[in-house]
């Protein structure tokens, strides 16, 4: 029972805390280009704003135009409610393992995709094109570095890998390195930051993840925003305590539990600093060059594989 | 009882066949009786193959027809009950849908009986090769089912490019036949006889078993269309009518498999781990070629046969990885992986029956093939678009429907590579994971790009702004596929404990800790290895999105506000001005490039100028056209000998003759 | 072999073995000269690393002087000398291509690293299994540095490919013998710094033979008929 109610609280906090990673990065990217930037917590006002605004919706718009937020945000939030932030062993997680999490990932994309095909503009079918293109180069690259971390622990289960990892004694595993940095490389073009895609613009000929959602308004803009937030925070956390995996909770204790989100905040804060400063210290890149760098990131999970079975066996 | 239900469906679906030649006159009575009775066999053999499922021992049969030295032996075990089972579901979906979709043939160039007779033979055959058990009795089913099919891919043959579909079909479908008999031949030598029975107790050096193993896998993976044997798919099913692509891709490529199955794991027995590495190999490259080739194609129905190579690729997957696990002693891991092959089998006949059903909706309402010439089709059919969306989820392999569940599971199969002892083989198995999961996300992209452009957006053509509502009888056989995906997609634990009792029949081991943790977990190995609460999923996702259109929906209803889609200030966006499926797919063309042979260019086209994409497939055209070449160059040759003159033609029945005499002494 | 099993000093000496197998990748990859230089010359540091970490671990104090020559001609020495070799042909703006599509070499790199750990299993002489498996991992550098040398058409990038492949050398011998006879290393590095300043020399001759760095250009001096 208090499994459920922590797993309920932990998906509540998970949704409250993602505006807040997404204003962290924008506020420090700010700062680091000697600007004032907007306060962390103005996501929070920029989606109170959009939910109080009127829906506007394109003639041409069809039904799944209006269902697509809906699914792309609760496909989202589910995913957040399985992976371990605070503590592991949480009922929640056995719903998912890490194969279902990054299914739950593309159901979210293809929906997304197909709302900005919805509407008949260009600059929709531009965005779900080169959204479809990029993620379909890095999913099998995330995967493969996750078979890493799964052959190492023996489970895809994400808890029974964090907690394996947690309580073993300190170890260097070689394919770890090229893991993180192959999964580092994903969690950027995933979730469209700069060198892949910048949040910033709305350049016809950069963007990508804003041209899917051009003809949003309103709560329906609101949602799509949110969800974008959830899945930086989601590529955060899963970096953060699968590799990282010391200070989260490994009982129901609120000792624990405290620890855990003191761990994850500290660890979600040091990540924000190395996002913006990766981000302010990058250009775009051009759409082409985009499959090299995924290729890097292939090749990152494979040499991680292949000293998994070499080098730890 | 099963087994009476089995005979009962072949009889019925032969007589689906035939006892509509009488009425020929009239539509009505000929398509009402054919479906009908197609109909009938379809449940009969749905009953019949879930009672040989649950049904203690296998049940037998020996006919009195046949040769005189071996009568025509049946059996209906769990793996034939399943195939059965299947054949049967579709077939009774494809008799729901039939009698509409076939009314656009009436008054055609070919009689309608035609269609009906082909249909019943080409249905009655796949059951009863099911049913068989012996040899004989195997191939004269196989070669029923090869040969009708052949007929109703040609069923519209005043075009050139259907004859010419059709008869590479019956050419590679005859050629794969051949292996498949040699293979049997094989068996034969070495066992006492051509019952099935016999050549299971044959006693193969690995050698020979191998070369056996060699035919069959070339022989079956002809029919079920692995790369490079799939040439004849994309160019024959997108030709049959709709409902016959449906079966022939969602249901004869089982039956191939099926075939797989029954010699490799049943008539061989020790399988080596080295046919696994094979089949694994052969499955990736056909699962990761056949999504590729797939999303270069506009033509609906291509599209998806593409896709059933693409998925088939899956299913060899699945089940190189269980040979694998099989040949190094682990029949606990073998046994996942075949039953992620053999439920993705299920899902696929589903999911791809349902979409070319959705296909056949489209072509006969807006007489549209091309994916160009559509758009906005949820408008005008909202029914199909709802079912279409499903079966391109679960082709997708996107949770929680049912394309998902099996592909996790073959990812689970994958992931125990490291129980394996060589290491180079527990290195290349992620790896063969890592296609699958590029496979995965390239058939997402594939059906966004089918559904953005099918049926959203604005229409691109007349036809497509013209196209009406499907009949309901159409909508209801879509909708119980579309229902079908979900259900297996959300209760795989059931449907895993079904599939036990074939894989516990064949490898004498079970999963039994996958259904250990009752229906809402799905735990193949262990739950703390992984688990996947498939149910949950669905209510998860439904309970958020409740929740956020409660909180988010305001009270008071008013009505929503439209406005033009924003146009950059240029003036009215046109259809035209949309992303094509050509752009689309146009990045993913130039970093895959050299998978395909493309040749683009621009050219006149008299009013202006056009954009040329023309992509080719490499198989055919480094594999086939030489051969092709080369056999014409052989026969060539040999036509010196008929020279034309009289007398030579003489002298050669004369130099036989001498030649003959002279073997008799 | 668990990894849990070993002391901390042998899972760095892994971890440093993945490491250098990693840059041979990236010299793979790399378009740019200065790149490939600048990855050669890191690929020398970790080979420095773990000669001193071997050195410290196994008490080898001979192996201190191989790691101080492998920083002082791989690290400093060679990468500056083809550093001012590249400025001074003026060939640093040039994008080397690779032969046969990266992909696919890539793809090349990860079989053969696979065959060389294919090829080193057998071995049950050696003491340790780390080391078993780090020589698989030289073996894999020697190798990748030969796939490299077949792939490039610069000479600049194949010198360096042979360079990488003196690398695997010198990395097997540490890990496996802990060094080879100080005789034959000294040898060894004064070997490959006369190699080096050869390879600049025959640079300017063969761009002064035939105008250019491609060796593609030499089949030009093919014998038999066009």
């Amino acid at each position: 029972m208090i499994g459920w109610l922590l797993a309920i609280s932990q998906a509540l906090l998970f949704l409250l805390a993602a505006p807040l990673m997404a204003g962290w990065v924008k506020w420090l990217k700010c700062r680091l280009q000697n600007r004032k930037g907007p306060p962390p917590w103005q996501p929070y006002r920029d989606l109170a704003k959009l939910f109080g605004k009127e829906v506007v919706l394109a003639e041409t718009a069809s039904p799944v135009f209006r269902v697509a937020p809906y699914m792309v945000f609760s496909v989202t939030a589910l995913a957040g409610s399985v992976v371990p932030l605070l503590t592991v062993g949480l009922p929640t997680s056995a719903i998912a393992d890490v194969i279902v999490l990054i299914g739950f990932f593309a159901l979210a994309r293809f929906f997304l995709a197909l709302a900005g095909m919805d509407v008949g503009t260009a600059f929709g079918g531009m965005g779900s094109s080169r959204e479809m293109t990029i993620s379909s180069l890095a999913e099998p690259a995330l995967l493969l570095a996750v078979f890493t971390l799964a052959m190492t622990v023996a489970s895809t289960n994400l808890s029974t890998v964090i907690a394996h990892l947690a309580t073993e004694p300190p170890q260097l595993y070689p394919s770890f390195i090229f893991a993180a940095l192959a999964m580092a490389l994903v969690a950027v073009a995933e979730t469209g930051r700069v060198p892949i895609d910048n949040p910033a613009t709305h350049l016809e000929l950069t963007m990508t993840h804003e041209a899917m959602i051009l003809e949003y308004s309103s709560r329906h803009l609101a949602l799509m925003e949110w969800a974008a937030m959830m899945k930086l925070l989601l590529y955060g956390v899963l970096l953060a305590n699968l590799f990282i995996p010391w200070g989260v909770g490994l009982t129901f204790t609120p000792a624990a539990v405290g620890w855990g989100l003191l761990a994850i905040t500290a660890k979600l804060f040091f990540l924000g600093i190395i996002l913006a400063v990766t981000e302010t210290s990058l250009a775009k890149m051009r759409l082409f060059r985009v499959p090299q760098y995924l290729s890097l990131a292939f090749i990152l999970s494979l040499i991680g594989l292949l000293s998994h079975v070499i080098l730890e066996r | 009882m099963a087994l009476h239900l089995a005979i009962l469906a072949v009889l019925a679906s032969l007589a689906s066949a035939l006892a509509p030649i009488p009425f020929h006159r009239s539509h009505r009575l000929l398509k009402g009786l054919a479906f009908l009775l197609l109909a009938i066999s379809g449940i009969a053999a749905v009953t019949g193959g879930f009672l040989a499922l649950f049904a203690e021992k296998p049940a037998e049969l020996l006919l009195p027809v046949g040769l005189p030295w071996l009568h025509c032996h049946l059996r209906l075990d769990p793996l034939a009950g399943f195939f059965l089972a299947i054949i049967g579901l579709i077939t009774l979906v494809v008799s729901l849908y039939g009698p509409t979709y076939v009314r656009e043939y009436q008054g055609g160039p070919q009689p309608l009986l035609v269609l009906t007779l082909f249909t019943g033979l080409f249905v009655g055959g796949m059951y009863l090769l099911v049913l068989a058990a012996d040899a004989f009795s195997f191939m004269a089913s196989w070669e029923i089912m090869s040969v009708s099919s052949y007929f109703l891919v040609a069923f519209q043959h005043q075009h050139a490019k259907n004859r010419a579909a059709a008869f590479l079909y019956l050419l590679m479908a005859q050629v794969g036949g051949l292996c498949i008999l040699l293979a049997y031949g094989v068996l034969a030598a070495f066992g006492d006889g051509f019952t099935f029975a016999a050549m299971a107790s044959a006693q193969l050096d690995s050698s020979w078993s191998t070369i056996a193993f060699l035919l069959a896998f070339v022989g079956f993976g002809m029919k079920a269309g692995v790369v490079p044997l799939h040439v004849w798919l994309p160019q024959a099913h997108p030709v049959a009518p709709s409902h016959i692509s449906a079966l022939m891709s969602g249901v004869m490529l089982k039956v191939a498999v099926y075939g797989f199955i029954r010699f490799t794991y049943f008539l061989l027995g020790d399988i080596l781990w080295q046919w696994g590495v094979l089949t694994l190999f052969i499955g990736s490259a056909s699962a990761l070629l056949g999504v590729l080739y797939a999303l270069m194609q506009h033509d609906l129905k291509r599209l998806l046969a593409y896709h059933s190579v693409e998925n088939i690729g899956i299913i060899y997957m699945g089940l190189g990885l269980s040979m694998i696990f099989a040949g190094s002693a682990l029949p606990g891991l073998a046994t996942l992986g075949l039953i992620a092959a053999l439920y993705h089998c299920l899902n696929h006949a589903v999911f791809k029956s349902l979409l070319f059903l959705g296909a056949g909706a489209i072509i006969h309402q807006s007489h549209e093939h091309d994916l160009e010439q559509m758009g906005g089709l949820i408008r005008r059919m909202p029914v199909t678009a709802v079912c279409f969306l499903v079966g391109c989820i679960s082709i997708s392999a996107l949770p929680p429907f049912n394309g998902f569940v099996s592909e996790w599971l073959t990812f689970q199969a994958a992931l125990q590579g490291s129980a394996l002892q060589g290491g180079v083989l527990s290195s290349l198995i992620p790896l063969a994971a890592a296609v699958l999961a590029l496979t995965g996300a390239l058939a997402a992209a594939c059906f966004v790009k089918v559904y953005g452009i099918a049926f959203l957006g604005l229409p691109r053509s007349r036809h497509a702004r013209k196209a009406r509502i499907p009949q309901p009888a159409m909508l209801t056989a879509q909708g119980i596929l579309a229902a079908l995906c979900l259900v297996l997609g959300i209760l795989p634990t059931w449907t895993v404990g079904v599939l036990n009792r074939i894989a516990r029949d064949l490898l004498g081991h079970g999963l039994p800790e996958a259904t250990a943790h009752g229906w809402l977990w799905l735990t193949p190995m262990d739950p703390r290895q992984a688990s996947y609460g498939a149910p949950l999923t669905l209510l998860g996702i439904g309970l958020a999105c409740l929740l956020a259109y409660l909180l988010l929906h305001p009270r008071k209803q008013t009505p929503i506000r439209t406005g033009a889609a924003w146009d950059c200030g240029f003036g009215p966006l046109s259809p035209r001005m949309q992303y094509t499926a050509t752009a689309f797919s146009m990045p993913l063309r130039r970093v895959f490039r050299p998978v395909w042979s493309v040749s683009e260019g621009l050219e006149d086209t008299g009013t202006g100028r056009a954009y040329r994409l023309k992509i080719g497939d490499w198989a055919w055209l480094k594999v086939y056209q030489p051969l092709g070449a080369l056999l014409l160059a052989a026969a060539r040759r040999v036509t010196l000998i008929q020279g034309g003159n009289i007398r030579a033609y003489l002298a050669y029945s004369f130099f036989t003759l001498l030649f003959l005499l002279w073997v008799i002494v | 072999m668990i990894l849990s099993g070993l002391p901390l000093a042998e899972q760095v000496i892994l971890t440093l073995a993945s490491l250098i197998l990693f840059t041979s990748f990236l010299l793979l990859a790399q378009s740019r000269l200065f790149g490939l230089i600048n990855t050669f010359a890191w690929q020398g540091v970790l080979l420095f690393l773990a000669t001193i970490m071997m050195a410290a671990t196994y008490d080898r104090h001979h192996l201190y002087i191989s790691a101080a020559l492998t920083l002082g001609l791989k690290v400093f020495f060679i990468p500056w000398q083809l550093r001012r070799m590249v400025v001074r042909l003026d060939i640093f703006r040039q994008v080397e291509t690779v032969v046969g599509g990266s992909l696919l070499v890539m793809i090349g790199a990860g079989v053969l690293v696979l065959f060389s750990y294919y090829v080193v299993l057998p071995i049950r002489e050696l003491a340790l299994l780390s080391i078993r498996n780090t020589i698989a991992v030289s073996l894999a550098v020697i190798l990748i540095g030969m796939l490299m040398i077949i792939t490039r058409r610069k000479a600049v990038a194949q010198v360096i490919g042979f360079m990488s492949m003196e690398n695997g050398l010198f990395f097997s011998a540490i890990v496996s013998t802990s060094g080879m006879p100080m005789v034959v290393e000294l040898g060894v590095a004064f070997d490959v710094l006369v190699a080096a300043i050869l390879f600049g020399i025959f640079f300017f001759q063969i761009r002064a033979g035939i105008g250019s760095l491609d060796v593609d250009h030499l089949n030009r001096l093919r014998e038999g008929d066009q």
